[in-house]
This record gives C-alpha cells, sequence and structure tokens, in this order.
C-alpha cells in the first residue's frame, strides 16, 4: 500500500510539474477541455462571424466589399436614408465646387460638435494635435510636418473641401471614409471651424460680463 | 487450514477506501483547478505576425482604443485594423523597418495581416460591445491593461461564470461614460462609492440579462 500512495504522489507532482499555475504566459494554442471532435458544432458553428475567413469567396474573406455607389441605410441623415442628397457624401454641388458650408440636412448644434470633438480627438489629434496647430504626439516620432489649421488658407477653404481632405486624403495623410461615416466627417468639419474660431479669438469676443472673471479689463 | 492470506489483509478494504477517498479528492482538486478557461486561456500570449506593442501605441502615444479598433461602439464587433490603419502614421514613420514588412505588403495586396485572434467566444455566446462600451462598461473589464502590455496576453477567463459576476453587480464594474476608452480610470464606486455605482446603474436603466437566452440563441 505504501508503494501505491508513493506513485500516487509522484503522479501528481509529475502533472503539476507539467500543467504549471494558472495564469502564466503561454505561447501555444489554448487547451480545450471539451473539443470540438468530441462535440462538433457546438463552439464553432457553421456560420460567418465578422472579419472571418471564408472558403467561398476567391478572397477569402467572410466581409464583402459594398459594389460601387451602394450607401449603408445608417448613413444619410433622418428621414433621409438613401442618397438623395450628393453634396453630404462627396462635399461637392451639382457644379463640381466644394460645398461652402456642412449641408443644410445636418443641424449643427452642440451635440453635433460634441460628437465632432469625439471623433477629432480620436482620429485627428494624433497628429493634428487636439487645438488644430499640428503638434500632435506623431510628431516626436517623426511624423512629417502636419499643417495648422490657423492660417488665412485654411480658415477661408469650403467646408466641402475639409471634407473631401477626410474622405480621400491628401498628400501623405490617407483617406478616413473607412473610420467615420459622413455624418461623422462633417461634424469633424464643424468642429475644425470651431477650433480655427476659439484660436482666432480675441478679447473683444469675450462677453462683457464674463470679461471679468477672466481677467480681462 | 492453513493461512492464504496474511493477517495484515483485512485491514485492505478498508485502506483501499481511504485510498480511493484521496484519490477522489486529487482529481476533483486537479479538474477544478484545471479544466477551466482560469487555467486553459488566461496568459495565452500567441506571437503574432507584427511585434505590435500596444504598450507603445495606446500606452505612451496615447492613441484611444477606436483609433484601430473602429466601430466597437457602433455595432457588436470590435473590428480589427485594416493595414491602411497602420500606414496612416507608417507612410511616414519607421518606413523601411523589417517588422512592418508584413503590413505594407498587406497595404499593397490587399490580403489581411494574419493576426492570431486571442479572445475568442464560444460559437454559441452572442456577445455585443457596443452594448457594453455605451453603458460604462470599459473594454479594461475584460481584456485587462492592454495599455501596459508589449505582448496582448489573455487576462481574464471569459468564462460564463465571469460574465455572470458582472451581470449579477454590475455596478461594481461601471465606468463614466467619458472613462471607458481610459484603462486607467477607477469605476465609479472606486471614484464615489457604492451608492454612486447603483445610481449610475439605475439612471443609464442597465439591465443585464441573467437569461439564457441574453446570451445565447
Amino acid at each position: 500500500m505504501r508503494n501505491v500512495y508513493l506513485v500516487t504522489a509522484f503522479l501528481v507532482v509529475l502533472a503539476l510539474s507539467v500543467l504549471g499555475l494558472r495564469g502564466t504566459k503561454f505561447i501555444r494554442p489554448p487547451l480545450d477541455v471539451f473539443p470540438e471532435w468530441a462535440f462538433p458544432g457546438m463552439k464553432r458553428q457553421s456560420k460567418y462571424k465578422h472579419q472571418a475567413a471564408s472558403k467561398f469567396f476567391a478572397d477569402g474573406r467572410a466581409d464583402r466589399p459594398l459594389p460601387p455607389g451602394v450607401v449603408a441605410s445608417s448613413q444619410g441623415p433622418a428621414g433621409q436614408p438613401l442618397r438623395n442628397d450628393d453634396s453630404l457624401y462627396t462635399g461637392k454641388d451639382a457644379s463640381g465646387a466644394f460645398v461652402a458650408r456642412v449641408p443644410a440636412s445636418l443641424t449643427v448644434d452642440r451635440t453635433f460638435l460634441e460628437h465632432g470633438r469625439q471623433s477629432f480627438t480620436i482620429y485627428c489629434a494624433p497628429c493634428h494635435g487636439a487645438l488644430g496647430d499640428g503638434n500632435g504626439i506623431t510628431k516626436q516620432y517623426g511624423m512629417g510636418a502636419t499643417p495648422t489649421y490657423h492660417d488665412e488658407r485654411l480658415r477661408k477653404i469650403a467646408d466641402g473641401d475639409i471634407f473631401n481632405t477626410i474622405t480621400n486624403g491628401k498628400n501623405n495623410m490617407l483617406p478616413y471614409a473607412d473610420k467615420l461615416v459622413p455624418r461623422d466627417r462633417w461634424s469633424v468639419v464643424a468642429y475644425v471651424r470651431a477650433l480655427q474660431r476659439a484660436q482666432s479669438g480675441t478679447v473683444a469676443d469675450v462677453p462683457e460680463v464674463n470679461q471679468a472673471e477672466l481677467g480681462i479689463k | 487450514m492453513s493461512n492464504i492470506f496474511p493477517k495484515s489483509a483485512n485491514s485492505l478494504p478498508l485502506q483501499l477506501i481511504i485510498f480511493l477517498f484521496g484519490l477522489g479528492g486529487i482529481m476533483t482538486v486537479g479538474v477544478t483547478y484545471y479544466m477551466t478557461p482560469k487555467y486553459t486561456r488566461v496568459g495565452y500570449a500567441p506571437v503574432q505576425p507584427v511585434p505590435f506593442s500596444h504598450a507603445l501605441h495606446a500606452g505612451q502615444l496615447g492613441l484611444d482604443c477606436r483609433y484601430c479598433h473602429v466601430a466597437v461602439d457602433q455595432g457588436p464587433a470590435s473590428t480589427v485594423p485594416a493595414a491602411q490603419t497602420c500606414m496612416n502614421c507608417h507612410n511616414q514613420i519607421k518606413v523601411d523597418s523589417p517588422l512592418l514588412g508584413v503590413v505594407r505588403q498587406s497595404y499593397e495586396t490587399g490580403n489581411p495581416v494574419p493576426w492570431v485572434k486571442i479572445h475568442q467566444v464560444p460559437d454559441y455566446v452572442y456577445f455585443n460591445h457596443a452594448v457594453h462600451v455605451n453603458r460604462g462598461v470599459s473594454c479594461v473589464e475584460c481584456h485587462g491593461k492592454v495599455n501596459e502590455m508589449e505582448v496582448v496576453a489573455h487576462a481574464q477567463p471569459l468564462s460564463m461564470g465571469f460574465c455572470l459576476d458582472c451581470h449579477r453587480n454590475p455596478e461594481l464594474r461601471v465606468r463614466e461614460p467619458g472613462d471607458v476608452f481610459n484603462l486607467d480610470s477607477p469605476t465609479i464606486t472606486q471614484q464615489s462609492g457604492a451608492e454612486a455605482g447603483k445610481r449610475f446603474v439605475h439612471d443609464w436603466n442597465i439591465k443585464p440579462p441573467q437569461s439564457c437566452s441574453g446570451c445565447h440563441r
């Protein structure tokens, strides 16, 4: 009987040393307690999930690219889900010139600007800086010159031109159309305008009642 | 009649029973400790095709999670970025780095970078990222402090028990909406006490399902 206990103890120590403890870092694919061959079709079912691989399509992806010209029904403003407002998607009017203002179908209000601020902070600020002065964090890591928004040329360009730059990119800047739907892009345009206005403000812009609390005389 | 069995054989049945109980105990402890995602999945840190450091990009640079994981707040999936997202900066930073060869190739050919999936719930679990991050559940609750990981490792078991822990007591885990993507932020309970956590859960109408069909279909 003593030998049986010894063998058991040895096996326990062996198992412990092979299996190790919880939480240890490892690189090999995780063990499966209920493996697929024993329970087929449970954990891995015959369906496609996001960004999955597919043997059916020639390019090997389950996610299908949009056919040209197709617009997701959620992209339009409320009440006009389909693409019946071209300037909303291109930033250009019928003659091909950039529209001067954010399309009228979008209401520029506080919520819209806050949404623009959020999108700007995530996607633009890393290079353009939180103030839009071109001093984003990437500059320290070797990013090429990023223009400041606060010069005469960029203050005067049309809203549609900024929208076009976000959509299609410009020079070294790649398109951000895959990250921001048109409504998001217009909200960023509106926020960029707000940044420009803020940076070009003067004492005269501060209401008189507030001047005292800012220490302006 | 002579003795066929020695006298010590009298205690053998008892000894066997004691041993079997002991063995049963060892097996129970072993199964409880090892046959759970706390052992099989936590710590999984596969070698990725590109040695991308979240500690550098999300931690040191402070990029928002959503810069790459677009639409995590708009849909069920937190997407893996296309190579173009990398090229937004890496068309100017470290353009010749051999480590980025796979990314450049992917950008040119359009074939995806073969990233290895780390967090993977079974197909019978219908997890929706947007529902969670838009109601104050931070990335850090399930993914750990990714902003400090050189190599991403599986941080939490993501087992059903793990999900239910939070679904039963959401007030302990929720954060202010603005803190959701800040992985170093404290929960509301840590910040302002348990009452504030409960109030947030009430005000935001957070009712995490505990029924089967809440997560399984």
